[in-house]
């Protein structure tokens, strides 16, 4: 085995490191370094990938994988969670070990999933698949298991790496028009998300996303708590306003 | 191609525009205009494809065939209506107070903005570019359900965030594999993601992981269509969000995330030997239909009633795809059409009929046809519509569906029968006492523009009766197309 080649099963083990560790940490701080650490992993990896093979292309995705994901992103986030003041998450959905367990099944999962998609492949990268494919699932599972809303978002972000190295392993990346509109998507998203959080924040004045479990079916008019903002025909308090 | 550069440069001008001009008195008027050109730019489309046929084009990245075109088309003509109506409609809420004038400036440039990622997604040629213009539907939508920043809205909008966010990464996979399989005939670069391309080698494409593609591209823009297991988001967001929202997410955005669906069938069907794709479809398709017609029981809020009517029609749509064959994808196609068209008049009617009374709630709404007699009629005949009451055109789709399904799939039969009878008598028992019965609801201060809603119906009963021969001749040529 090449140098090149083991460097990126190096990587890849690292991504699939990386994605375990975010789905046992709590604080939400590491939780943004691990995420900025995935992507710097990632980049790493497609860079390797673009010397090994002389993919060119592949140099620009590096760099916007760096730009956005290992800079733009986590700075936005650091700068929310500052805001925020959000620190500690406590309780998750499911404790940790046992996450940690369904985690393991969902890696075997990706593994036989993989294996008929990069018994085809001709890419140097093929073996990376299936930690490719366990990422996506792992971050997946990250954002069911997490209550609070910027966790669920590292996990959505997370699930974005997953794929991106999911295509660099099966295909040495999608074309660059394709890969520029995902990263403009993601970041557009981003921003929006961060409007969001604020909104929440000031309306249920929390992030816990257990308190966005009013709608239903055959709802009664939801409980109001004081300084809510009525449903229907009443003028909302001045709150509500300008923002 | 001039008239593509402008189905697609006048939605965004016109978001530019509306952003810049802020909350003038006239930006509403302006909405109403650059959806109007919009509109005249797609028929010019249109009518350039009836002359000249399909057209691929700037570069193979743009394809307009009978499948899309009057998809376009029709995506143009509601997104106009429905300017039209939200143009009272809107001026109605900032009086009752819950809009400002910023939030009606973002109302009106997301309005265009998601108008144009809606026809990027259609004339695409591309399957990354159709991924990324979905997504950013998702986003321009996002924005729009929250529009009123109540707690309500902000937990429909989170929802439908995270659920097609989760979703729409599933079809990024999908679309990565789909790439990964075409790369291999095509050669790395765009061409092997262009339909055109795919479609000449579907034939040869790698079956297995295939296979594996449709179900995380049936699954990612299953989550926007509303099909069941992944439809959570949809009644929130529709209910929540403002009504002309309601009406293009229902009218259009389920149109165009089934019309990607339809496009990968119709490679997976090339590749696979078998009807993987065509089964996994009716199945999901007849489990929507069914649990969504007897979930309408359930309902109090009047737009999540005609919410899970959309799932429920989408999924008679998707069973109708997966029966396949030429009268069974007409008939899907000819149902598109209505439903689109059907659903976003009742919105509008339902969205003054709340305006009137001022509640969303159901039991609170009586005797609508004394308070207003064009929103009473406009409710009744658009209920009346979609479920099915001939001579209307979604009589005649759904007609045609049942039909074909007792020739080729006669286990289905009961099933869609039974959900259609609970569908009808659900819709019908709640919309009756809102029309009619006793009330004591004032006037509003502006007059609601109801316009839209009878020229929809219109539309839907001269479908019904008559279909003009060259839009036949697109749902045929279509219907070939997607087998």
């Amino acid at each position: 085995m090449s140098l090149g080649s083991q460097l990126i099963n190096l990587f890849a083990a690292m991504l699939l490191l990386l994605a375990f560790a975010m789905l046992a940490q709590r604080r939400v701080v590491t939780l943004i370094d691990l995420f900025a650490a995935q992507g710097l992993v990632l980049a790493l990896s497609t860079a390797v990938v673009a010397y090994t093979t002389t993919q060119p292309h592949l140099y620009q995705s590096v760099a916007l994988t760096l730009l956005l994901k290992v800079f733009l992103l986590p700075w936005l986030l650091y700068r929310m969670v500052r805001k925020l003041d959000v620190r500690w998450e406590f309780e998750g959905l499911v404790n940790i070990p046992a996450t940690m367990l369904i985690g393991i099944v969902l890696v075997v999962f990706a593994f036989n999933l993989a294996l008929p998609i990069s018994r085809l492949a001709s890419t140097v990268t093929r073996s990376t698949l299936g930690i490719a494919i366990a990422s996506v699932m792992l971050s997946f599972l990250m954002m069911i298991v997490r209550r609070k809303a910027i966790p669920q978002v590292i996990g959505f972000l997370a699930m974005e790496n997953g794929l991106f190295f999911a295509a660099t392993s099966a295909t040495y990346g999608m074309p660059m028009v394709v890969e520029l509109g995902i990263a403009l998507d993601v970041l557009v998203g981003m921003l929006i998300l961060g409007v969001f959080f604020f909104q929440i924040r000031e309306r249920f004045d929390s992030l816990d996303l257990s308190h966005l479990e009013q709608l239903r079916d055959d709802r009664t008019p939801r409980p109001r708590t004081p300084g809510d903002a009525p449903r229907r025909r009443e003028a909302p308090p001045a709150s509500a306003g300008e923002r | 191609m001039i008239e593509l550069v402008a189905v697609l440069a006048l939605p965004i001008a016109g978001a530019g525009v509306l952003a810049f001009l802020g909350d003038r008195r006239f930006a509403s008027r302006v909405n109403v205009a650059a959806s109007f050109c919009t509109f005249v730019a797609a028929v010019a489309l249109a009518i350039r494809v009836i002359v000249g046929g399909p057209l691929v084009t700037l570069g193979r990245q743009f394809l307009i065939d009978p499948f899309n075109v009057f998809l376009v088309a029709l995506t143009a003509f509601v997104a106009f209506t429905t300017a039209v109506f939200s143009r009272p409609y809107m001026l109605i809420e900032e009086e009752h107070g819950r809009l400002n004038p910023a939030r009606l400036r973002l109302y009106h440039s997301m309005f265009q903005l998601f108008t144009f990622t809606m026809l990027l997604a259609l004339t695409t040629n591309n399957v990354g570019v159709l991924w990324v213009a979905m997504e950013a539907a998702t986003l321009t939508t996002v924005l729009l359900v929250s529009l009123y920043r109540t707690p309500a809205s902000l937990e429909a909008a989170w929802k439908y965030f995270i659920l097609c966010g989760v979703g729409i990464a599933q079809a990024l996979f999908g679309t990565i594999l789909l790439y990964f399989a075409a790369e291999r005939l095509l050669g790395a670069g765009g061409g092997a993601l262009l339909w055109t391309e795919l479609n000449g080698v579907r034939a040869d494409l790698e079956p297995t992981v295939l296979a594996i593609a449709f179900v995380f591209l049936l699954v990612g823009y299953g989550t926007k269509v509303g099909l069941v297991p992944l439809h959570n988001w949809l009644p929130d967001a529709h209910a929540e969000g403002p009504t002309p929202v309601s009406a293009v997410l229902s009218g259009l955005l389920l149109n165009v995330a089934l019309y990607a669906v339809v496009r990968c069938k119709v490679l997976v069907d090339g590749a696979l030997p078998g009807a993987f794709a065509k089964n996994l479809m009716m199945g999901f398709g007849l489990v929507s239909v069914v649990v969504a017609s007897f979930l309408l029981w359930r309902q109090r809020d009047i737009k999540r009633l005609f919410a899970y009517s959309s799932i429920e029609h989408m999924g008679i749509v998707t069973f109708a795809f997966g029966l396949g064959g030429p009268v069974a994808s007409f008939a899907g196609l000819l149902h598109m059409t209505v439903h689109s068209l059907t659903k976003s008049a009742i919105f509008y009617a339902a969205g003054h009929a709340a305006q009137k009374t001022g509640t969303q709630i159901m039991d609170d709404i009586r005797g609508l046809i004394t308070i207003s007699p064009v929103v009473g009629w406009g409710l009744a005949l658009g209920a009346l519509a979609i479920l099915g009451m001939p001579p209307f055109g979604v009589f005649a789709s759904e007609f045609l569906i049942l039909t074909t399904a007792m020739r080729e799939q006669p286990w289905a039969t009961p099933f869609l029968l039974a959900a259609l009878g609970v569908a009808f008598a659900a819709v019908f028992s709640k919309v009756q006492p809102m029309v009619f019965g006793e009330t004591t609801a004032a006037r509003l201060p502006v007059r609601p523009a109801m316009m839209p809603v009878f020229v929809h119906l219109a539309l839907v009963l001269m479908l019904g009766l008559w279909i003009p021969p060259f839009l036949a001749d697109w749902y045929r040529s279509a219907a070939r197309l997607i087998g």
